[in-house]
């Protein structure tokens, strides 16, 4: 159900520094339960943004409305100065169809907090997956591009292992680099070191320091891992109760919080460590 | 006359309607097999005609008994013009009536494939036909394999019913057997057994087989 009038929305984003990623007005709602407010958040080419935020603050539904997980009720999403909610039909913005959708999400990438490795295949497999059954590459050709990107994130040796045999980290790295194996422009990842045991949690966020450091990727991380946050992020954003309570640069985030409510929940997680 | 001078005797004929009981159970195992991965499927679709239709099937192929579809298939069909040669009209009967069980099989466990999985393969780009054939299906006949298990012993038994439209089955020939003889201990027990036989270490075995198949491929084995 769309609640709001998307006629104001331009049909594609023009000018000069067009976002990677840009929310207008973005509302979602489940009945009377509204989890996101008309958000505005716009992610330049290759800046590494970090949602926080207290849970059920909606930071993990901004990463899967981009994903196409959730639709939204209002407002605009924009991929790449295109439309992702929405298409162009007689000059007008109507509803995304399914092929729209799918042109769309394959510039975009996601890793899950539980994994979500295809348990059938091998490491080797779920990397190759995508590239061959869905961008139609050759084996031979995915085969390389996926033993390129397992050697990336550590796991060139457990490539034929089978999910169940790999540890959470793992798996995690596993799943990092069938993401990056379909080329995206976006990355996003969603509380990718909340499952795991504190002793792997540091092979995962080293792949994603690396990735920062060496790619120029647009990420949208949503993590509770605050130092990492602070070392790898261009800009937090704070998320409470659906909208952008504050956000800024670690060092102003983190350093110097404005709101209280900013104060109070870095105050709470500082001692939950 | 001992139970092996009847066996001499009979043997033979057992022997063959045996093996028109094991070929009536893989052909309407495998119509069974193929009606419930469609009709489980079109449970699911997004159309409500198509998903009413499977709607209907299962309940109808459920709800009634398999003896009377079996009737309605070799005696009412032909009255509309379809004519199914007896054997054929056994096959049918008892696959159309094992899918619909089967189908349910199929759709709840494809229900059960944990959500993740659909969204890992929707976040990968792929087509719904590639995710439901490629990631879901998988996972799901994993899933349902001991349930199909005991669905094939039950298809096994129920060929037995063919008789009854005299398709020269296991259960036809030792019926013929007593009728002549009158020694029915031994023709019953015999039927019983070979009954029992061919679900206990054929199917079970199989299913068993195919269990560790799948596992093998999830790297679980």
């Amino acid at each position: 159900m769309d609640t709001t009038d998307v006629s104001a929305f331009p049909l594609r984003l023009e000018g000069d520094a067009i976002p990677m990623v840009s929310f207008k007005k973005v509302t979602k709602s489940y009945g009377n339960l509204v989890v996101l407010d008309s958000l505005d958040l716009d992610v330049a080419e290759g800046e590494m943004v970090t949602v926080i935020g207290p849970s059920g603050s909606g930071k993990t539904t901004v990463l899967r409305m981009l994903m196409t997980l959730e639709t939204i009720n209002g407002g605009v999403i924009y991929v790449d100065g295109e439309p992702l909610t929405h298409m162009e039909r007689d000059g007008k913005l109507v509803r995304a169809d399914s092929r729209h959708l799918r042109k769309m999400r394959s510039k975009i990438g996601m890793c899950f907090q539980h994994f979500n490795l295809f348990p059938h295949m091998t490491a080797l497999e779920n990397c190759m997956e995508g590239p061959v059954h869905v961008l139609g590459m050759s084996k031979k050709e995915a085969r390389e591009r996926s033993e390129e990107l397992l050697a990336m994130v550590g796991m060139a040796e457990k490539r034929d292992q089978h999910p169940s045999r790999l540890s959470g980290g793992q798996q995690q790295r596993v799943a990092i680099a069938r993401a990056l194996a379909m080329r995206p422009k976006v990355m996003l990842f969603d509380e990718v070191t909340s499952a795991l045991d504190p002793e792997v949690i540091g092979e995962v966020t080293n792949v994603i320091r690396r990735l920062v450091a060496e790619h120029n990727l647009t990420m949208l991380m949503v993590t509770h891992q605050m130092g990492f946050a602070k070392d790898i992020s261009d800009r937090i954003c704070f998320f409470y109760s659906g909208r952008i309570e504050e956000q800024g640069s670690p060092e102003e985030l983190f350093g110097n919080p404005q709101k209280e409510r900013t104060q109070q929940f870095l105050s709470a997680v500082k001692e939950a460590s | 006359m001992s139970y092996f001078e009847f066996l001499g005797q009979y043997g033979d004929r057992i022997a063959s309607g045996t093996l028109i009981t094991m070929a009536l159970t893989v052909l309407s195992a495998l119509l069974a097999v193929a009606i419930a991965v469609a009709a489980g499927l079109m449970r699911m679709a997004p159309n409500m005609a198509v998903r009413g239709f499977a709607t209907v099937y299962i309940e109808i192929f459920r709800g009634t008994s398999l003896l009377v579809q079996l009737y309605w298939i070799f005696f009412v069909l032909p009255l509309f013009g379809i004519t199914l040669e007896k054997f054929t009209a056994g096959f049918v009967a008892v696959g159309m009536n094992l899918g619909a069980y089967g189908a349910e099989l199929v759709r709840g466990a494809i229900l059960s494939v944990p959500k993740g999985q659909w969204e890992a393969a929707l976040a990968l780009n792929m087509s719904p036909a590639k995710r439901m054939i490629r990631v879901i299906l998988p996972q799901a006949v994993l899933i349902m394999l001991p349930s199909w298990g005991n669905l094939l012993i039950e298809l096994l038994k129920g060929t037995a019913l063919v008789a009854l439209i005299s398709v020269a089955d296991l259960m036809f020939q030792v019926k013929q057997i007593n009728g002549t003889t009158f020694m029915s201990a031994e023709s019953f027990g015999t039927a019983l057994i070979i009954y029992y036989v061919l679900a206990r270490f054929m199917i079970t075995p199989f299913m068993r087989w195919l269990e560790r198949v799948m596992m093998r491929k999830m790297g679980r084995a």
